[in-house]
Order: C-alpha cells, then structure tokens, then sequence
C-alpha cells in the first residue's frame, strides 16, 4: 500500500536538508518520485558521491526504520531473504516423542519460530514506514538481480511452507551501484534511476561548509576548486566527496588557513591514495 | 496531462530512441505517471522525472539534455523582446544589440563572476545579436561559430587569470587551479551558446529535424579513426570501467560453467549442521584455462589513438591471462611491455613509449612487412603454442611488403590469431590498404569503436 512521506519536492530539499543531506533540485524531484510512485530508486555514481548516504537521510528525514542489505560476491537468498533454522528444526525432531505425527512435526518445524527472516523478508514484514537500503548492488552475483526483480516488483514474497507474505506498507527502496558491471536491464527497467555525479562547484563547498563547519569560507572555496582540478586530470581514483570533506578536516587539524603548494604537497595523500596518480597530480600542477 | 504536452511527451521519446536510447513500454507509463505528480511548470523538475524514468545509462545524458531543451524550450521567440519586456523600464537602448566589443566586456565580467542564469540570459542575448545570418538571398540561419568567433572566449584567458589571481604567483599551482575554473565556465558558456543556436533552429525548421541533424554518435560508439581529442579522453575514461565489467561477466561466466570435483571436506564439513546428512554438496571451483597474450600494433599517426586504447585494455585485462607482452610498430618493432608497470601511469606509458621505444629505422612510414620480420626475428619466442596474438592496425602499408609469408607461420604457431582492423571493412583492399594480402591467413575484425571492441574482447577471452 502506498503511503507516501514527502510533501512536495521542496519538502524533500528541505528535510533532507535538515537531516544534513545537500539535495540539489534534481536529486530531490528524483527521491520525490520514488516516493510519490512507490517505485525503487537506482541510485549509480562514482565511489563517495554520497549514495548510501542519501538513503540514510531519507530515512532520518521521515523517521523510517533503516533496513541494509550490503551486497556481496556470494550473496544468496539465505542471507537475502529468509532461510530455516536447520539446527532448531532438527533439535525438535529429536526431542518429538515417537507417536507424534510426521504430519504435527512438519507443521510445527515449519512454523514461524523456525524462520530467520533476512532484510528483503524484514522489510517487506515492516508495519513502520521502512527504507531499504540495497547497497553495492554490483557487488553481488547475478543470480541475485533475479530475486530483487522478484521482490521488487509486487512486493510480495512467497514461503512454500507459509504462504504468501504481501508488504502491508511498502518500503521506500534504494539501490546503490558503483557500476563496476552493468546491472541488467530488467531489473533497470522496474527502478527510476538517478546517476549521482560529482556535484557542482558551489554545491560541493556547501557540502563542506556543513559537514566541517570549522573551515572558513575562503578555504572552502579554494579546497573545492583544487579538489576540481584534480578531478580534471585523467586520475586512476578521482577525488570524491568523501575526499573533500576529509581534506578540510585534516586542513583544520593542522591549522592551515590557505591552500597553497607547501599545504597541498603535505596533505595530498589525504586526497589521493594510489601513488601514481600522486606522481601525476604532483607533475600536472607543478607542485615540485 | 494537457494534449498539448502529451503530444509533445511522445515527440520527445521518439526523439530519444532515434537517438540510440532504449526506451521500453514500462518506461513511458512511469514518464505519464511521473508528470502526474510534479509541478509541470518546473521545468527543472520536468527534466529530473524523465530522467529518472527513461534515462539509465551516464553516457547517454548529453543526448538526452540537449534533446529535451529541444522539446521542452525554456523560452520561445526572440529573448532580448522577452527580457525587455520583463524589466520593462523603456530605457533607451533596452534588449538593443550591442557592439562586439561591448560584449566582450560583458562576457569577461560573467566568466569571473561565473553565475549560469546570467551566463545563459546572456547567451541568448549574443546569439540574437551576433549569431545571425545570411544563406541566400532572403534566408537567413543561426550560426553558433559567427558568436563564438566574435567573442573568442578563449582570448580572454590572460586578462581572467589575472583577475582572479590578483597578484598571486603565476606559474604555480594557483595559476592551475584558476586556470581549471576558467576553463570550465568557457566551456559551459560555449554549450549554452550552441543550445541556444539549436533552439533557434528548431523554431525556424521544426524541431523534429533538428533533433535528428544535431545528435552526435554517443562515445562508444564514436569511429576510432575520427575520434577527436575530447572523445579519446572520454574513452580512456571509459577503458577501467570496461575491463572491470569485462572481467566479472567472465567470472560469472567460468562460476556458471562447469563445476569442478566434489570438495570432499568440505562436503562432510556442513553436513554435521544437519545431522550428517549431505544436503548440500560443495565443489572445487574449476580451473580456467589462461592463455598467454601479445598484442603487435602499428602506433602511426592516425591509429595511434585506438591502439592506445586497445593496449590500455590489455592491460587493464592483464589478470585474465598468464602474461601479457606487448608490441608496437612504426615501419620497425620493438617491445614495450616493460612502460606498463602494473599500478602504474597508463597515459605516462604511452608517451614513453612514443618518445623513447625505437619504432622508427627508416622514413617513419607504416612498414608492416619490416616490421613484422623484425618482430619475427628479434623475439623468435614471443608466439608459442599457448599465445593468443593480435595485431592491431590499419594494414596502410604505403604499397610496401607485407610479409605475409612470415605472418602466416607466426599465426600457425600460435594458439589464436586475430587482426583487428579500425577501418570500416567496405575500404579494406582499396587503396595501399594490404588486406588482400593477408587475407586467408588471419581472422580479421573490423573494430571501428570501444561497443565493436567489447564485443570482440567478449568473443576471444578464456571461457
Ligand atoms: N549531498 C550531500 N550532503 C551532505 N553530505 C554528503 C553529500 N554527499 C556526500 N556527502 C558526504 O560524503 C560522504 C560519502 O558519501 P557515501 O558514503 O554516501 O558515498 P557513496 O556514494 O555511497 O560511496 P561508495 O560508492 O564508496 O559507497 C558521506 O559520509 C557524506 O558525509
Ligand atoms: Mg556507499
């Protein structure tokens, strides 16, 4: 059943704003939707442009609980959905007395005390406004995609031994991808997507602004313009967010006011963590 | 939702797939839903919820931004009428057009001051002063190039920097960083510029033909051999992402083939969680079969850029194979595998490898027939029973010998062979192309772009 949470797309801006999350327009017309149609939300970008955490803000933003599924190589429908207490179930075999029916039995181990419910089964159980997190999407193996189509599209899951479990209220659904594979298009298809990208120069600095507000203004400023110039060169692992934001910090921690080449060349590792692309931004801005 | 805008919606769509974009049934209803629940005069919001709908692939975002500004135009008819209508004081001189001077000075305090609203309410403003003219008698067109060479945003560089810099040191990092942001606004500008020349195009012709004649191929599919210099950049954005959806398709391919011998402990192991009963049997993983890899590739001049980025994949592959060597020609071959160190700088290698490798004996001509007994010569071991070899290039020869004889006894040594051709099959043969000479001897592939690419990498790696 749909019961949406935001208002209008301005409500969205302002309350995950007040969560802590910058939205820009398109972002928050794009969580909106998720939420006015009831449909997952695909959300795909580089490392640290802040996916997951958009997710926890919707959350934080509407008082939904936080259901996580972290997606990994060999992830299965026992760690997804729901799997049985093999162990209890046998343990009651054992202790049932010999004139008990194999049907009483079977009845009774395939009863909800056995049951380990997973996040997909947890979430969809939820009677609380829930949002799904559905994170690294990519990480998992294929055969997973099929069972999120599955869930994901009638919000419903089937338990041979228990029935059909409908979802009495419907998560609100993110998936994050760092697109190390493509997803397929089926499962792109029932999703709206967003792609997250590195945010616009004046967005970035506000992001900072917020997160370290310790920095001054100038800094900021010129911190997210070096952080842009850096993404300009052809970098193995081009700065994120993430980056930004531990930069100010570690500026702030050294007490350093501006940015120039003696503060750059003693923080750069902070920014950067693979040694060539060190080599390379030190060359191209001419920091020797 | 109003006929008009439906209308407008199924245009829009239509335009999207002519484009390349897949848009499915599924996809649109979301689109109808969509605008059902936005403020439909929020074009920004507009364009947010189409893109959520139907836009799920990065690479095809400029399409589809410059398509929808097509469609759904911020502003119609003449804008320096709109704006004076607006601000509506009547002075004199209001939404007149100025002297290109006069823009200039304008254009320079935007790009400083860098805010986009103003910078677009001023393209427009230089597209309707400066951007007109004549094709015939009484016909006239918009030209994006008269406004852009006129304002040569480019020239004004030195007097930006200097501003921006206000007296710190050039040369240094400052200079970069300034330079960057500079750079950036220039290039927004341009684009709002070329926007704004479409959108008046389409009033003028019809929208519909200018979306077909203003979209440009989308990147992967963009031909090697014409790809300019922004292209090749992206590309070579786009080789790390591509050997990584590469590999895992091939793991998931080798996990989903053949699984290997029962893994006895391990069987025995999870059966004690269900009372000794083996309900699950685990397995060895299979082994897979690596082959070993070198690449011969002609680096001259107009195929240097896809050979660049075939060995850039190579490399970023090296794990699929038990050793990767690589070789590179001009009219003579030497080996260049030692510039790709792993984790190091592929864009440094290859310009290493330009300035320092000997490529060149004679003239600096493609050489395929010395080049290729060289290479049979120098490194009689390269090609053995296990080695997969490609050779990239062209095949251009300049009419010289093609060794095609030495070439046939390398590929009968070798595992696999494979020539991989940037040129479009229909010109293989013409011209000094020496194809024909090789034909019979080596499966050759045309690889015109990075989609072409995938798909050959996709056919020839290990299963
Ligand atoms: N719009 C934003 N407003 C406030 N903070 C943000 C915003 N975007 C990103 N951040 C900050 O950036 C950090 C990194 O974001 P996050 O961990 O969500 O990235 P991610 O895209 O999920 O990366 P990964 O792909 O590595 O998982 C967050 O801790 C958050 O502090
Ligand atoms: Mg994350």
């Amino acid at each position: 059943m749909l019961q949406p949470q935001f208002a209008t797309v301005d409500d969205v801006q302002t309350r995950l704003g007040a969560a802590g999350y910058l939205a820009d327009h398109a972002i928050a017309t794009t969580v909106f939707l998720a939420d006015r149609l009831g449909k997952p939300l695909l959300i795909e970008g580089p490392a640290g442009v802040g996916k997951t955490e958009l997710a926890k803000s919707v959350s934080t933003a509407t008082g939904s609980e936080l259901i996580r599924l972290q997606c990994y190589e060999g992830l299965d429908e026992a760690r997804a959905l729901y799997e049985w207490n093999y162990k209890k179930q046998l343990l009651r075999i054992q202790a049932s007395k010999d004139d008990d029916s194999w049907h009483d039995i079977h009845d009774d181990v395939f009863a909800e005390e056995f049951l380990m419910s997973r996040p997909l089964l947890t979430a969809i159980r939820n009677p609380n406004p829930t949002v799904l997190l559905i994170d690294e999407t990519d990480k998992a193996d294929v055969e997973v995609e099929g069972l999120l189509l599955e869930v994901l599209s009638d919000f419903q899951v089937t338990i041979p031994e228990l029935g059909t479990i409908e979802a009495t209220r419907r998560p609100l659904v993110f998936l994050t991808s760092n697109a190390t594979r493509e997803l397929s298009e089926a499962l792109k298809r029932r999703c709206l997507y967003l792609h997250l990208d590195y945010p616009d120069a004046a967005r970035e600095k506000a992001i900072v602004l917020s997160r370290v507000p310790e920095v001054a203004e100038q800094l900021a400023d010129q911190l997210v313009r070096t952080v842009r110039a850096l993404r300009a060169l052809e970098l193995k692992k081009s700065p994120s967010i993430a980056e930004s934001i531990d930069w100010a910090r570690t500026l702030v921690a050294l007490g350093l006011d501006t940015l120039d080449e003696e503060a750059v060349k003693s923080t750069l590792g902070v920014v950067l963590k693979h040694a060539s692309d060190h080599e390379r931004a030190a060359t191209q801005l001419k920091l020797n | 939702m109003a006929g008009g805008l439906l209308d407008r919606e199924i245009a829009f769509l239509d335009a999207l797939r002519t484009a390349g974009l897949t848009v499915s049934l599924a996809e649109v209803l979301d689109a109808t839903r969509a605008m059902g629940a936005i403020d439909l005069l929020d074009r920004e919001a507009l364009r947010a919820a189409y893109a959520a709908c139907v836009l799920k692939r990065p690479a095809h975002r400029t399409t589809f931004d410059m398509l929808f500004d097509l469609w759904f135009p911020a502003v119609t008819g003449d804008p320096t009428q709109i704006e004076a209508d607006l601000a509506g004081d009547g002075e004199p001189g209001e939404g007149e057009p100025l002297e290109p001077e006069a823009y200039r000075d304008a254009l320079r305090d935007l790009l400083l001051d860098g805010d986009e609203e103003a910078m677009r309410r001023f393209a427009r403003q230089v597209v309707q002063g400066l951007g007109r003219a004549d094709t015939a008698p009484g016909r006239q067109s918009w030209f994006s190039y008269r406004v852009l060479r006129q304002l040569s945003p480019e020239t004004l560089m030195a007097s930006l920097l200097g501003a921006m810099l206000q007296g710190q040191d050039r040369g240094g990092l400052a200079e970069k960083v300034a330079r960057q942001t500079i750079q950036e606004r220039i290039k927004q500008f341009q684009e709002m510029v070329e926007a704004e020349v479409r959108r008046r195009l389409a009033e003028d012709r019809g929208t519909e033909q200018i979306s077909k004649t203003a979209v440009q191929p989308l990147a992967e599919q963009v031909d090697f051999l014409r790809a300019s210099r922004n292209d090749m950049a992206e590309l070579r954005r786009q080789v790390f992402p591509l050997a990584r959806r590469l590999a895992t398709r091939l793991t998931a391919r080798r996990r989903l083939g053949k699984t290997g011998k029962l893994d006895f402990r391990r069987t025995v192991r999870a059966s004690l969680a269900t009372g000794g009963v083996p309900l699950v049997t685990h397995h060895k993983p299979h082994k897979p079969h690596k082959p070993e890899l070198v690449v011969l590739c002609d680096v001259s001049g107009s195929v240097a850029g896809f050979a660049h980025f075939t060995l850039m994949l190579a490399y970023a592959l090296r794990e699929q194979f038990t050793k990767v060597r690589a070789f590179a020609f001009i009219d003579t071959c030497d080996e260049v595998t030692d510039y790709f160190t792993p984790g190091g700088d592929v864009a440094d290698a290859l310009a290493r490898m330009s300035s320092e490798a000997k490529l060149v004996w004679f003239d600096g001509h493609s050489d395929y027939g010395h080049s290729i007994e060289k290479f049979a010569e120098d490194y009689p071991e390269a090609v053995g029973p296990r080695t997969s070899l490609l050779i990239l290039g062209d095949a251009r020869n300049n009419y010289r010998a093609t060794g095609a004889q030495t070439l046939k006894q390398l590929v009968q040594r070798s595992r696999h062979a494979y020539w991989l051709n940037p040129e479009p099959s229909a010109y293989w043969g013409s011209g000094d192309s020496a194809t024909g000479a090789y034909e019979g001897l080596i499966e050759m592939v045309e690889v015109r772009n990075a989609v072409q690419l995938e798909d050959f990498v996709q056919r020839i790696l290990p299963q």
